[in-house]
């Protein structure tokens, strides 16, 4: 197989399983476990598959934002493969361990779901050839991680701990980002190789280390180090599978895996020994330290995990070739016996129901197989010899001693490392000591037994690592290792031999001291550390970087909130006051200090009867404006007013597309506004008697706010005046004329301009429209009327009266009768209108006309029925389904789009020839007359759907009230008409 | 011309901004409507005013510079329905309010005097 194929397949099934996992049923925990194993599986087949391709580096490129030069670059070489087997390796062994540690309660496919994900991003780090890519599958691992750790999240800690790692790990992530764009900037390129190649320029830069910080504080946030180490220990609200995978191959090492890629460009600088190293130092003896002290099992797994990485970060920080190898060894070493102590931790828990380890003791009688495995693995922690972790520390040791020559201040440096040591020596023991040894426990909350086979089997494997590598590292992990360190170094990669035996080596008689101390240690003091109440080491214990980040959290939340109630208010007129007070400020103080905005003396010569025109379009807006609160139906009839206007000065101003579209669409927000005006409520006016003072205050804002109104109104007019005044410069428009015809066949620019040259604005507006139709659709089924405005209204009880008092009437027949004549007419006029919709849009393309304006026209035709005859009788006979008309309209938008796919051209091009038509002679046909077939198709639906929800609010109604009369109500009337509710509604107000 | 054109999209707008200010959902809308004939007028001039030069090409006429410009007018031409679409959902979504509040005012609630 192709060697590309097997990388997109590396990547791609851990995200196609999580996808499959999280559609499976709640509690369907067999089926997601051997979903998940499969794709763990397939993910070792694919990685067995590339390890030969790896030796040269295999690489695959998809074009991502090819204008940035940014490609989604996918790669494997010898060190990325190394950490891709962990990741999935161990990922397989999670697998099958959770299958049993988790309950069947539990919601067990979303876990997968999770994790599957989770592994997906991991591998999207290691395998990225390309830092933005690298950044952005950082986060996705921090998304992932939170929803992980929050698994459990009815329980409070788990929520806790979860945000917290998502607040630090994601803003490590942010800084990461700036880092890496920095580095690309320098670097003169995003892809990891030019990065790579780039190394003496970077370490010379300017701006080197402002990026080293960013950088650096992106993998210590992640990799829990020393200041940002707190969210660790709390991610153990985690279930045990999720801490054994996060905290031992995968989240942690992730900054560890970033901190060795980019070793060879960023190190051998000062800066970056003393950032790294000292980092590194720091958290190796906080860590250990703190681990000794703890009384949950979890909880000191979690801070050797700290101390271990910060050991790795150290090794790292030191700069040598031969300490970086010691780095990659002990990375992998980690990951083998954390992960199978974490594993054996939760099998305690599962089994005993207790991680407290003053409660544990003497399992050994009680889990016998499991008590050796967990040993064995915790000696791997210590460094005892024939074991892998002793072997990478023995590492660690000589070339602490190598560096303590060559540079001042490091004589502390093997002293520190033989402490940290000893430390971890001690709390290997006492982990083993308390929890297996010593009387059977009493106050376990259950009574112990050995797990099931299979939950045992992922440590078993694990442990076996542990000493095959530990007895014979040359014939195991030694040529992965090589292949890693050939990749990280190159030309540099040192000599060094993996052995057990060196001789008596300085190393070995600092990695025997460490052991001996902290064996006596552990003799001398294991009882008070047993017996110390906290749970946490002494002094440290008071400082709590915890406390800070609380500290911070609460103190920003305050902040918002401060500035939320100072700066903000929940009443609407202010903001509106506000949103048109600072443009109008910004504006006038700009053009005050611009000295006046710059008017052109030569205007065309007023035509009298525009002018006129426009007096009486000026009195409609006014006069709209002073009556829109008592008399909506007057002001909606004087908004029309100006509305027309502005339609006649599209007209005269050489815009018919322009005026028709306005036009149509005149009518039907008319019908829409009578349609609401029902439902609102009745004001009169001196409904309500004021207080002199309150008057008075409502003047005087009436006055400010008839101020602003009028400043802003001239200064739109004085905008306007010199924006038209001014010589447009070099406008992009002759362009459009002069290509309307030759390359897209139409003779009416602005119908071209909007199915051919901008058609994916114009998709993008008729898919607003089509949200914004169903969003009126969606709001109204849940539309409970006010209680006043439910009633029929007046004038239909009056004509209801009057059937009742005369014997030879029926209730409703006056209704009924109303406007016969004109009624008829109208029905008969919607073939007529639709004639003139599909005219309209046939010669759109030429002349005056198209999809928009066809459309509303065809919804018009639609829209005269309902007035006409009332919603049911429509209903009865005519099937609109706007909701149809909406989607058909968008997929053949979209389809007459992708069509010149087909052909190999962009999305959207269109194409166009003459036909010739008997009788006719030749006509263009265009592939854009689809879309705006699809624009017309679209148009239509959501035209009608927003209209006839609307009526259709009125036949809704009258059921639950008026009990007495409801029934014969809603018999008799066809329906409380559209068309007769809305000059009801105007006499009303 | 120009200068008429320009005090009418002034009133248009110094109309809208006033009913915007106001408390009644209803005068809102209204107010919105009249914003939106202003604006459209607005984008629709700037590209120059020119009268009985429409630009429906004319195999008679010859060059780009016998039309007025098309662009703003395509512009405008969407936001005319778009802002039917608009007042849709604010007539709407004041309906909703109505009927949630049992008031017309802006803020759903009526101010305490």
């Amino acid at each position: 197989m192709p060697t590309s194929f097997l990388l997109l397949a590396l990547i791609g099934l851990p995200f196609f399983g999580a996808l499959l996992a999280a559609w499976l049923p709640t509690h369907a925990r067999n089926a997601a476990a051997t979903l998940a194993s499969t794709v763990t599986i397939a993910g070792l087949v694919c990685l067995v598959l590339l390890h030969g391709a790896t030796f040269d580096g295999a690489r695959t490129d998809i074009a991502w934002l090819p204008s940035l030069g940014v490609n989604l670059v996918f790669r494997l070489d010898g060190l990325s493969w190394l950490f891709a087997l962990l990741i999935v390796g161990i990922g397989a062994l999670i697998v099958l361990y959770a299958r049993y540690y988790m309950s069947a309660e539990d919601p067990v496919p979303r876990f997968y779901s999770f994790l599957l994900a989770f592994m997906g991003a991991m591998l999207g780090i290691v395998m990225s050839g390309n830092i933005i890519q690298l950044a952005l599958f950082w986060e996705v691992t921090s998304l992932f991680s939170f929803l992980l750790i929050g698994y459990w999240h009815q329980n409070a800690n788990a929520r806790e701990g979860a945000r917290m790692a998502l607040t630090v790990t994601a803003a490590g992530g942010l800084c990461l980002l700036v880092g890496m764009l920095l580095l690309g900037q320098i670097a003169g390129g995003f892809d990891l190789d030019v990065v790579l190649g780039a190394g003496e320029r970077i370490r010379e830069h300017a701006l080197y280390l402002p990026t080293l910080v960013l950088i650096l504080i992106g993998a210590f946030t992640k990799s829990a180090q020393f200041p940002f180490h707190f969210w660790l220990p709390h991610a153990m609200a985690a279930p045990t599978p999720v801490s054994a995978y996060l905290h031992s191959a995968t989240l942690v090492k992730a900054g560890v895996f970033l901190l060795i890629l980019l070793w060879p460009v960023l190190s051998g600088t000062d800066a970056w020994y003393a950032l790294v190293g000292s980092v590194g130092m720091a958290t190796l003896l906080i860590g250990a330290f703190a681990a000794i002290y703890q009384h949950d099992l979890k909880g000191l797994l979690a801070y050797s995990t700290i101390s271990h990485i910060g050991l790795i970060t150290l090794l790292l920080g030191l700069g040598s070739p031969l300490a970086a190898v010691a780095a990659i060894f002990h990375t992998v070493n980690h990951a083998t016996f954390k992960a199978s102590l974490f594993m054996a931790a939760g099998i305690i828990d599962h089994e005993t129901g207790t991680r407290d380890m003053r409660k544990l003791s003497g399992l050994v009688r009680f889990m016998p197989v499991t008590a050796s495995l967990a040993m064995v693995a915790a000696a791997a922690m210590a460094g005892v010899p024939l074991l892998n972790g002793f072997l990478s520390k023995e590492m660690f040791l000589a070339e602490a001693i190598a560096q303590s020559s060559t540079r001042p201040f490091n004589y502390a440096l093997p002293v520190l490392a033989t402490l940290a040591s000893a430390f971890s020596v001690l709390y290997s023991l006492r982990f083993i000591h308390t929890t297996f040894f010593g009387p059977p426990p009493t106050e376990c909350p259950r009574t112990p037994a050995e797990p099931p086979q299979w939950m045992r089997f992922p440590i078993e494997i694990l442990v076996l690592i542990c000493l095959v590598v530990g007895i014979v590292p040359g014939l195991t992990i030694g040529p992965f290792l090589a292949a890693a360190v050939d990749s990280m170094l190159g030309p540099q990669a040192p000599n060094y031999s993996l052995r057990i035996w060196h001789g008596f080596s300085p190393a070995l008689l600092l990695s025997m001291t460490a052991l001996i101390a902290g064996a006596l240690a552990y003799a001398l003091f294991g009882k008070r550390i047993n017996a110390n109440s906290r749970g946490a080491p002494p002094i440290l214990h008071r400082f709590q970087a915890r406390r800070l980040f609380d500290g911070a959290m609460a103190g920003l939340v305050a902040l918002a909130r401060g500035l939320e109630q100072r700066l903000s208010t929940r009443w609407l007129q202010p903001q509106l006051r506000l949103l048109v007070l600072i443009p109008l400020a910004i504006a006038l103080a700009v053009a005050f200090v611009a000295g006046g905005v710059p008017l052109s003396p030569q205007l065309q010569p007023v035509d009298p009867v525009f002018a006129l025109m426009w007096v009486v379009g000026a009195a409609c807006a006014i006069g709209a404006a002073y009556q829109a609160k008592y008399h909506r139906y007057v002001a909606l009839v004087l908004m029309g007013g100006a509305g027309l206007v502005s339609c006649l000065t599209f007209i005269w101003l050489s815009a018919p597309d322009l005026a028709l579209t306005q036009l149509l669409v005149e009518i039907v927000t008319t019908v829409l506004l009578l349609l609401g005006l029902r439902w609102l409520p009745i004001r009169l006016e001196q409904l309500r008697a004021f207080s002199r003072a309150s008057r008075w205050r409502m003047r005087v804002r009436r006055g400010l706010d008839l101020a602003v109104a009028a400043t802003a109104g001239l200064s739109v007019s004085a905008l306007t005046l010199a924006v038209m005044t001014r010589p447009a410069p070099d406008p992009i428009s002759s362009f459009f004329l002069e290509r309307s015809y030759a390359d897209a066949g139409g003779r009416n620019v602005i119908n071209v301009l909007l199915v051919d040259f901008r058609a994916f604005d114009t998709l993008g507006e008729i898919t607003v429209l089509g949200v914004v139709a169903l969003t009126v659709f969606a709001l109204l089924r849940r539309f409970r009327p006010a209680r006043e405005t439910v009633a029929a209204p007046p004038q239909q009880r009056r004509q209801n009266d009057y059937d009742e008092r005369h014997a030879e009437r029926n209730v409703g027949q006056t209704l009924r009768d109303y406007l016969m004549v004109p009624r008829v007419l109208m029905q008969w006029s919607f073939p007529v209108i639709a004639v003139l919709a599909v005219y309209l849009f046939m010669r759109g393309h030429d002349l005056p006309g198209g999809g928009f304006a066809a459309g509303v026209t065809m919804s018009i035709a639609f829209v005269i029925q309902y007035m006409a005859s009332g919603t049911r009788w429509t209903e009865a006979r005519l099937r609109v389904q706007p909701i149809i008309w909406i989607g058909a309209g968008l997929l053949t938008a979209v389809a007459a789009g992708a069509g010149s796919w087909i052909f190999g051209y962009p999305f959207l091009t269109s194409y166009f020839s003459y036909i010739d038509i008997p009788g006719l002679g030749p006509a263009p046909a265009a592939t854009a007359m689809i879309f705006d077939l699809g624009v017309f198709a679209l148009v239509v639906g959501a035209t009608v759907l927003m209209l006839i929800v609307l009526a259709h609010q009125s036949i809704r109604t009258p059921r639950h009230v008026l009990p007495d009369r409801a029934g014969a109500e809603a018999d008799a009337l066809p329906a409380p008409e559209p068309a007769s509710d809305a000059p009801q509604a105007g006499g009303q107000s | 011309m120009e200068i008429v054109l320009a005090l009418a999209i002034g009133v248009l707008i110094a109309s809208g901004v006033w009913l915007l200010f106001r408390p009644r959902t209803f005068q809102v809308v209204i107010g919105l409507s009249l914003i939106s004939y202003g604006v459209n007028l607005f984008i629709f001039s700037v590209g120059g005013i020119r009268i009985g030069a429409p630009p429906v090409l004319d195999p008679a006429v010859g060059g780009a510079g016998a039309y007025t410009d098309p662009l703003p007018q395509a512009l405008v031409l969407t936001a005319i329905v778009i802002n039917f679409a608009m007042t849709a959902l604010f007539l709407v979504v004041l309906l909703a309010s109505r009927g949630l509040t049992g008031t017309d005012h802006v803020d759903g609630q009526e101010p305490e005097q």
